[in-house]
């Protein structure tokens, strides 16, 4: 019962901040409420990756942008050129594509999204599996360089390839339609239920996440982060479980790469840019690192303050100087250390 | 039970084991006994699965395992306790616990329930202790929590890597004394150990391991009443005897 308290609060937060929003006229918020839900999606699966199965990753803007780009992609490529080949009418048949119009009228032959959905994720799951396998034979500061080694190859590609619109990224990508009335996109009317798609997402994922924790499974994961050998010896696969929780957050990724991109309706290089990776770690280090729900709170709240362009153009500055600060007085992160303890102190003083 | 036979390990080229040949019998103390560099740890990994071997033969239980990864092994039914204890430091005495019944999954609530009281009957001050991180514990504490996790897998076989290291000399008698009662119980020990003395004293028989090689074997008694023993690991000269 306990374990649920947590995911109430967050629905009744969610509902609450609409709520608000809707009152005092400022719906604007929700705006960068949504996107800070997706990009809150990220940081939890990371701090799965990180603070449970103690995997440090620095890559994980990679595995966003591969799924925002190849959605992006496949959803605004015109395909009518290679409207004959076999592949094209398989796909066509199988009512994977849909026709529209571009700007002066021609028809134009895009793949639907839900195709690009799966394509995007069943290319990250790949790719989530190539680079861990020989990567997660690596500890510690050896793993923070190669899955940096990998950003930095995701980042470059996009940034050099015309295929992915090189500094420009993609523009104009279409509305996700999930399914008959609910459509990710960035369009006014869609304010209110793009928000809680993205929320209902995050609370699915936490539930997902606190559940996997406080299974066998999560206190494998916990005893990897502690001893490794010692894990193996008490007959624990650590290789497959390190490998299935890297894949797992960097699925989580993907998808809310591809979500906010349909809600953003395009996606930049500078989302698989190396500070990206850092600002997911340096908000996972902030919540604690094995807590998924200071993980949450502190992404949502640094998210948002971002997004309200708070740290003006410091906000790469601010972001690694908070990594400085928690590493060096909060290891614990900011939640671990303020709250209970200063409540316990409290109380003692009380008495 | 288990049985070894021209087994050879290494690390690289490091050739560490030297076609080594040895067996337990069900119920049975085995120790394992030689000074630093001898092989001990690493005739553990070999057995374990965390070092591969490179020739041999290691059969538990009538079926090869020289093969098998780590894990599996756990799973036909052979427990190590760690050089060093390693237990799980951030989490709590019966997290370890629990942790340790990691390849009894299929048992119900009330089995894993019931195993835990067995082994907080075997060592009371882990019932104390049972909330505590086990990182906190003391060594003594945590020699007897790394013992109880790896009998939380009901294992046909544990194996012991130096138990005493780093006790003090009333908590190693302690921890003897349950290496005893687990044989009482009707485990099978293969015991690894730098304190020749005491671990022929509870051992059924013995193994004497020098630079990858086993150089001498017998019942334990017989092993501790052997001048060359005596000499080279109890630390007697011969003449006082």
């Amino acid at each position: 019962m306990k374990r649920h308290l947590p995911l109430a609060l967050l629905v009744l937060t969610a509902i609450g901040v609409q709520q608000l929003t809707h009152a005092t006229g400022t719906a604007f918020y929700l705006t960068p409420l949504t996107m800070a839900a997706y990009y809150s999606l990220v940081i939890v699966g990371l701090c799965l990756l990180m603070g449970y199965a103690g995997q440090i990753s620095l890559g994980h803007a990679g595995f966003f942008a591969i799924g925002g780009y190849l959605s992006a992609m496949l959803t605004t490529r015109d395909l009518t050129p290679y409207q004959d080949n076999p592949v094209l009418v398989l796909l066509d048949k199988l009512g994977c594509t849909v026709t529209g119009q571009d700007m002066f009228g021609g028809a134009v032959l895009h793949v639907h999204p839900w195709a690009a959905f799966a394509c995007a994720i069943l290319i990250t799951i790949a790719v989530a599996y190539g680079i861990g396998i020989p990567v997660l034979k690596l500890k510690g500061h050896y793993l923070a360089m190669a899955t940096l080694g990998f950003g930095i190859i995701v980042y470059r590609l996009v940034l050099a390839s015309p295929l992915f619109g090189e500094a420009d990224g993609i523009s104009e990508v279409p509305a996700f339609p999930l399914f008959p009335g609910l459509a990710v996109s960035g369009g006014f009317e869609s304010r209110v239920s793009n928000y809680y798609l993205a929320w209902g997402m995050v609370a699915c994922a936490m539930w997902l996440l606190a559940n996997l924790i406080h299974s066998r499974v999560g206190r494998a994961l916990r005893a990897i982060h502690g001893a490794e050998d010692a894990t193996n010896a008490m007959g624990v696969n650590t290789a497959r479980y390190k490998l299935n929780t890297f894949v797992i957050s960097a699925v989580l990724a993907a998808v809310a790469g591809i979500f906010l991109t349909h809600y953003n309706g395009g996606i930049g290089p500078s989302e698989a840019g190396i500070m990206k990776s850092v600002r997911y770690v340096a908000i996972v280090a902030i919540g604690g690192m094995a807590n998924l729900w200071g993980a949450l709170v502190m992404g949502s709240l640094l998210n948002i303050m971002s997004l309200r362009g708070m740290f003006g153009s410091y906000d790469d500055a601010v972001f690694g100087l908070i990594l400085i600060v928690i590493m060096l007085f909060a290891p614990r992160g900011l939640l671990g250390l303020s709250l209970p303890q200063g409540l316990k102190r409290l109380l003692k003083r009380g008495e | 039970m288990l049985r070894i036979k021209n087994l050879e390990a290494g690390y690289g080229k490091l050739r560490v084991l030297k076609r080594i040949s040895l067996h337990v019998n069900p119920g049975e103390i085995v120790t394992l006994i030689g000074a630093n560099g001898a092989g001990k740890t690493t005739l553990l990994s070999t057995i374990t699965g965390l070092v591969r071997a490179t020739a041999g033969e290691i059969v538990l239980k009538g079926q090869n395992i020289e093969t098998l990864k780590a894990e599996k092994i756990v799973f036909r039914g052979c427990s190590l306790v760690p050089e060093g204890r390693q237990v799980f430091a951030t989490m709590s005495v019966r997290e370890n616990l629990v942790l340790g019944s990691y390849v009894q999954h299929r048992q119900g609530k009330e089995q894993l329930r019931e195993g835990i009281e067995y082994i907080y009957d075997l060592f009371p001050v882990l019932r104390e202790r049972k909330a505590q991180l086990a990182g906190t514990l003391s060594g003594g504490e945590q020699q007897m929590l790394a013992m109880g996790r790896a009998l939380m897998a009901k294992p046909a076989l544990i194996m012991l890597d130096e138990p005493s290291t780093g006790l003090a000399p009333l908590v190693v008698k302690n921890i003897f004394r349950i290496i005893e009662r687990l044989r009482e119980e009707g485990n099978t020990v293969l015991l690894i150990e730098q304190n020749a003395k005491a671990a022929l004293k509870v051992a059924d028989r013995g193994y004497v391991l020098e630079t990858g090689k086993i150089i001498l074997e017998g019942q334990a008694d017989e092993l501790l009443a052997n001048r060359d023993v005596q000499r080279a690991y109890l630390g007697r000269d011969v003449k006082e005897n």
